[in-house]
């Protein structure tokens, strides 16, 4: 198995290099019908003030990667390997108490359902005020207060000086997730990973969400994933994107790429099963057939290869037998895909993009 | 919350009333005639028909039922005097629960002073429900699925599938019988305000039983409400916090895991509070679980009575307890 | 004991979950047991078969009949007050005063943020609430008015498909005697008939018919949506209400199932009334939508003037919070409309528009007069006093002829309001043109 650093590839003009570099991840949960690889080798980097989008669906790995920079997976019940360097500290391996101190520090993280996320029995400014004081030791409590209520007020919430003693569920949805992300950005964390930021809240409030992490982002200059299913929601927000299927990267580009001239059939799949707002309406709804793989036994060769409906056009049962190793895309640097197809671009161009989009492949004629 | 309060008490009230009421009635009609016990009892087993036709008439059994209830309610509210036999008078104030039968004594001074015994034995049992159950049953959710807590969980399912009394006798024969353990020697109840040391060594052994066995259960909802906590996603968040894993378990996990715990234990404790049946009669402690025994099968009609309101009203008052404290736990419930 | 629907997944109760937390996705152990799908590709699937197979949108029959007319149709849930003696206080106008028609075989979408009133619109078309006031006219029957009783044997044209596969389906019961429910309770066929039945639905749903015998959790998310339709689908519905049905679904399922609906609609001519907050997957889905906001209506048109030529200001801030694939290509976000704050409570609702606490247009009009659902194109109407396309909202408010009212929505003495085709439900031939003022038509 041939493992590309895709850093190398994408590297821009950073002396620093990337904040977050992940290479060759592989996180293994033993259970009772045996070992499941929820995440293999993958491998990313993100640098500072720069957004990396993790698309997949619930089981690709795309959370269980980010909870593993995190340091969040029981060391009992889980097994890491591979290399996560933040901030140029190797987190793999590290001692818990050295652990704790980035997280929630130097990186941090929200999660989907902020309600479930939040403790419903601790008030909104005392949940972000010991996210403060944690990492803050000489600070009293009243500093860590107005912390909090600075921090609420700078994610706009109303009156922060007296909703900072509100339980959460007298947050509505949204205010509760703004102020998730107040607890998270508390101690200006260089990296951010949002889990599903969005996608629990009504369309307008996401808006309102994804316009405040971004305008946190420049402000902070952190270095940001999004893990989301909402390939809307990538192309305005990330500049590069992680595709992952069963537990591997399947196409890792900038968004521009991946979403304009993708190259691997479960991308086109992503793609062409949902619906667009602007899209004509002779665009056709097509489906990935199927559902997705089992982690215990994953299908052999390319994990997609049951699913998919180009497998026809490789030469032999390559598909079937041989994981297809991730490598550069036709001749796009930074562009990465892993799929045996000898010619994707044709394909996407001729057969896929006519169903799914009419009037982008006119254009492209 | 206060106006909650009052309201649950009113119709803790109403259930009071309906309580006395049925209880009332179901000895009026029962099967049994207490007049007769009570005749074989006061004349050394020569109840003559007629000496029982008197007994009955100064009992108020030829009366109507309601009338005889309305006289005991307002020896509730009010006092009354109440007759036995054809000479003998007592002054009953209020609240006049009536007076045994057996004993010739008001009910409510008797109750009075078997509450000690009881809640002594209560309160030690209850302190050691929650004091052991709950540390053991986070320590077993916290290591789960480990050799450890499988072996716990499994040993403490079966010494809960014990049948209490059996339990608690085997305790007795034990500890007490067998081995002679001396600080085990001395079982029952002794006024704390008299010798507190011998009140310790009296009760111990009945704490040990009835928390030995108790916490059993505890340790089983403390484990499974604990481990539910800490799939939480908040908890989750709490660790990506950067909290110590000290701080998680304890500050984030058990409050909220005490929550269902919490309310189970109060049912516990009124039940506790009303009388241990078992353990007082096993133990030898003179406290109401023995006397309402004792009554039942004397047929002491006012002591029955009396026990079965008494047990009422303390699971009513402990279910209003633990609303309360919920509501002081989870900020999301609001009384009304 | 092999009955027990936990017990082949071979799990200790006691640690259900308990990995979850570990591995932060609690889908794992989900996929252990998750039966084939009985069109799930042996073979390698072919593209053009799979595109033949996914449908274009839904168009609009201008010719069908409406199946269902709601008209006026309110519902209000009391609010009790804490204290020693609950009284109503108040009242949550949940829905207040909708209209609609829904056309026989066709779709309407009901688009909306939560708490607009959508799904309550939903369970009080499906009679699951009994509507404070209106009517829902539905062959000849008069819904909001009949009682439990009277609904039943009507209850079989009108279904429900919910939101949550996993908490909508009785983990208990066996897939069979889920999909067959309905014909047991109605009495339809006879007790031997009902498996037969209950396998051509699970086969027209796309599921192996022989996977009858199976409990729910055997099956994964997406095929239990597929499962939760086929028990719709068991009485012939002339109308569907499906409420979110997709939205619990990943993303590579979503597909799956709306051309499964539209398969379905075609072959059996269903009525949906297709509730979503997804723009997108209504805009597909529907030929006609109806944007709610705070229990009301404030737009409703076919989709190519709701999405195209969106009149009110809350339909075009919200089409413009929608992200867009299509932005990959240029970078960046959206141009946007920004809505400020969080929609008010519908106990005291705004007076006047209810939508004008966040709009960016409302004058003191707005205030004062509620405007009227308004016809100003042959299938389209609109709520607003300043009604316009993104960008050309007029200066003056466009309603004060009708309502007899000047600019700042005082009386004017001696108008008269011309109440005619205000709020029906449906369309008229004529309508009230923006530009001229002037009521025209075809």
């Amino acid at each position: 198995m041939t493992i590309t650093s895709p850093s190398s590839a994408a590297s821009q003009a950073d002396v620093d290099g990337p904040f977050l570099q992940v290479e060759d991840l592989t996180v293994t949960f033993p259970t009772q019908d045996g070992p499941v690889q929820a995440v293999k080798g993958l491998s990313y980097s993100v640098e500072l003030g720069k957004t990396l989008g993790i698309v997949g669906e619930s089981g690709s790995g795309k959370s269980v990667s980010s909870m593993a920079v995190m340091g969040l997976h029981d060391a009992k019940s889980s097994e890491i390997t591979g290399s996560i360097r933040v901030g140029g500290t190797e987190v793999i391996g590290l001692g818990e108490s050295r652990m704790r101190k980035l997280r929630g520090n130097a990186m941090a993280m929200i999660f989907q359902d902020a309600l479930a996320a939040l403790h419903p029995f601790y008030r909104v400014g005392d949940q972000l005020a010991e996210a403060y004081a944690m990492h803050h030791p000489k600070a009293s409590k009243r500093d860590a207060r107005r912390k909090a209520i600075e921090m609420l007020d700078r994610v706009g919430i109303p009156q922060p000086d007296r909703r900072v003693d509100d339980f959460p569920h007298q947050f509505s949805g949204g205010m509760r997730q703004r102020a998730m992300i107040a607890m998270g950005l508390i101690n200006d964390p260089s990296l951010l990973i949002a889990d599903e930021p969005t996608t629990a809240l009504d369309v307008t409030v996401q808006a309102q969400i994804l316009d405040l992490l971004q305008d946190l982002q420049r402000e902070f200059n952190s270095a940001v994933i999004i893990i989301t299913h909402d390939l809307g929601v990538i192309a305005e927000m990330a500049d590069d994107v992680l595709v992952m299927y069963a537990g591997r990267c399947v196409e890792y580009g900038t968004t521009k790429e991946i979403l304009t001239r993708p190259e691997m059939p479960y991308s086109w799949g992503l793609l062409s099963s949902i619906p667009d707002v602007t899209a004509s309406t002779d665009a056709r709804l097509i489906p990935i057939p199927g559902n997705p793989p089992s982690l215990l036994k994953p299908p052999s060769g390319c994990p997609f290869h049951p699913r998919c409906a180009h497998r026809d056009k490789v030469p032999g049962d390559l598909c079937v037998t041989e994981l297809p190793a991730l490598t550069p895309a036709s001749n796009r640097a930074g562009h990465l895909k892993r799929c045996h197809l000898p010619n994707p671009q044709e394909i996407y161009q001729l057969e896929v993009l006519p169903e799914i989009a009419p009037d982008l492949a006119e254009e492209i004629r | 919350m206060f106006a909650y309060v009052v309201k649950r008490l009113l119709s803790g009230v109403v259930v009071l009333f309906l309580i006395s009421m049925s209880v009332f009635l179901l000895f009026w009609y029962g099967p049994s005639e207490p007049a007769q016990t009570i005749c074989d009892n006061d004349t050394s087993n020569r109840c003559t028909p007629a000496r029982l036709e008197v007994f009955r008439e100064n009992l108020g059994f030829n009366n109507a039922w309601y009338e005889e209830y309305g006289k005991f309610m307002k020896g509730v509210v009010a006092g009354r005097e109440i007759q036995f036999g054809s000479t003998t008078k007592f002054d009953c104030p209020a609240p006049c629960l009536g007076y045994s039968y057996r004993t010739k004594a008001p009910v409510f001074e008797e109750m009075k002073d078997r509450m000690p015994a009881t809640f002594s034995v209560a309160l030690g049992g209850a302190f050691l429900y929650l004091s052991l159950g709950i540390p053991i049953g986070v320590a077993a959710a916290r290591r789960r699925g480990t050799v450890a807590d499988k072996a716990l969980v499994s040993s403490f399912l079966v010494i809960s599938s014990i049948p209490y009394y059996l339990f608690a006798l085997l305790t007795w024969l034990f500890l007490t019988i067998s081995w002679e353990i001396p600080l085990f020697s001395d079982t029952g109840y002794f006024p704390i305000t008299d010798n507190p040391a011998k009140w310790f060594s009296g009760m111990l052994l009945a704490w040990l039983a009835l928390g030995a066995f108790g916490c059993t259960s505890y340790t089983r909802y403390s484990r499974g409400s604990m481990v539910e906590v800490l799939n939480e996603d908040y908890i989750r968040t709490a660790k990506a916090k950067g909290l110590a894993a000290n701080t998680v378990v304890y500050k984030h996990g058990l409050r909220a895991a005490l929550v269902p715990v919490i309310t189970i234990f109060g049912i516990d404790f009124g039940t506790l509070l009303a009388g241990t049946i078992f353990t007082e009669t096993i133990f030898d402690i003179d406290g109401i679980g023995l006397w309402s025994l004792q009554a039942v099968a004397q047929r002491d009609l006012p002591v029955v009575s009396a026990t079965a309101l008494f047990g009422a009203a303390v699971l009513i008052i402990s279910n209003i307890v633990v609303d309360v404290i919920y509501s002081i736990l989870d900020p999301r419930v609001r009384l009304s | 004991m092999s009955q027990d629907p936990n017990a082949k997944v071979g799990i200790d109760v006691s640690e259900v979950g308990a990995n979850a937390a570990e591995t932060g996705e609690r889908d794992l152990s989900d996929h252990v047991d998750v039966v084939d799908d009985h069109e799930a590709f042996h073979e390698p699937p072919d593209f053009h078969a799979l595109a033949e197979h996914g449908h274009v949108a839904t168009q609009l029959d201008l010719d069908a009949e409406p199946i269902i007319t709601v008209d006026n149709l309110k519902m209000y849930f009391p609010v009790k007050s804490s204290g020693l003696v609950r009284r109503t206080v108040g009242h949550v106008q949940a829905v207040d005063g909708v209209s609609f028609q829904v056309p026989r075989g066709g779709s309407l979408g009901l688009v909306g943020e939560s708490g607009c009133g959508k799904s309550t619109t939903g369970r009080l078309i499906t009679r699951l609430y009994k509507p404070t006031g209106g009517s829902m006219m539905f062959e000849g029957h008069d819904l909001a008015k009949l009682s439990t009783s009277e609904m039943k044997p009507l209850r079989r044209n009108v279904q429900m498909i919910f939101q949550d596969p996993y908490t909508s389906l009785n983990p208990r019961h066996t897939v069979g005697s889920i999909v067959g429910a309905p014909l047991a309770v109605h009495n339809i066929v006879p007790k031997d008939k009902i498996l037969p039945r209950v396998q051509e639905l699970l086969e027209v749903v796309g599921l192996n018919p022989e996977h009858y015998n199976r409990y729910p959790n055997e099956f994964s998310g997406g095929q239990r949506q597929r499962i939760g339709i086929a028990r719709a689908l068991t009485l012939n519905p002339k109308l569907l209400v499906a409420d979110e049905p997709v939205s619990a679904l990943d993303v590579s399922i979503q597909a799956q199932v709306v051309n499964l609906l539209q398969d379905l609609q075609r072959e059996f001519d269903i009525a949906f009334l297709f509730i979503a907050h997804d723009l997108a997957v209504v805009r597909h889905f529907c030929p006609e939508v109806a944007v709610m906001y705070l229990g009301k209506i404030v737009e409703i048109g076919d989709r190519e003037t709701i999405y195209g030529h969106a009149h009110h200001p809350y339909t075009q801030a919200l089409l413009s919070a929608v992200p867009d694939v299509k932005q990959a290509a240029i970078g960046g976000r959206r141009e946007r409309i920004r809505l400020e704050g969080d929609v008010p409570s519908p106990i005291n609702p705004p007076s006047g528009c209810r939508f004008r606490t966040r709009c960016q247009f409302a004058q003191e009009i707005c205030a004062k007069v509620e405007p009227p659902l308004l016809q100003i194109g042959k299938r389209h109407k609109v709520a607003c006093h300043f009604a316009g396309e993104l960008g050309a909202h007029p200066a003056t408010p466009v309603t004060t002829d009708l309502l007899g009212v000047d600019d700042q929505g005082s009386p004017v003495p001696g108008a008269t309001p011309s109440n005619t085709q205000l709020t029906g439900p449906g369309y008229e031939k004529t309508w009230y043109d923006l530009r001229s003022k002037q009521t025209t038509g075809v």
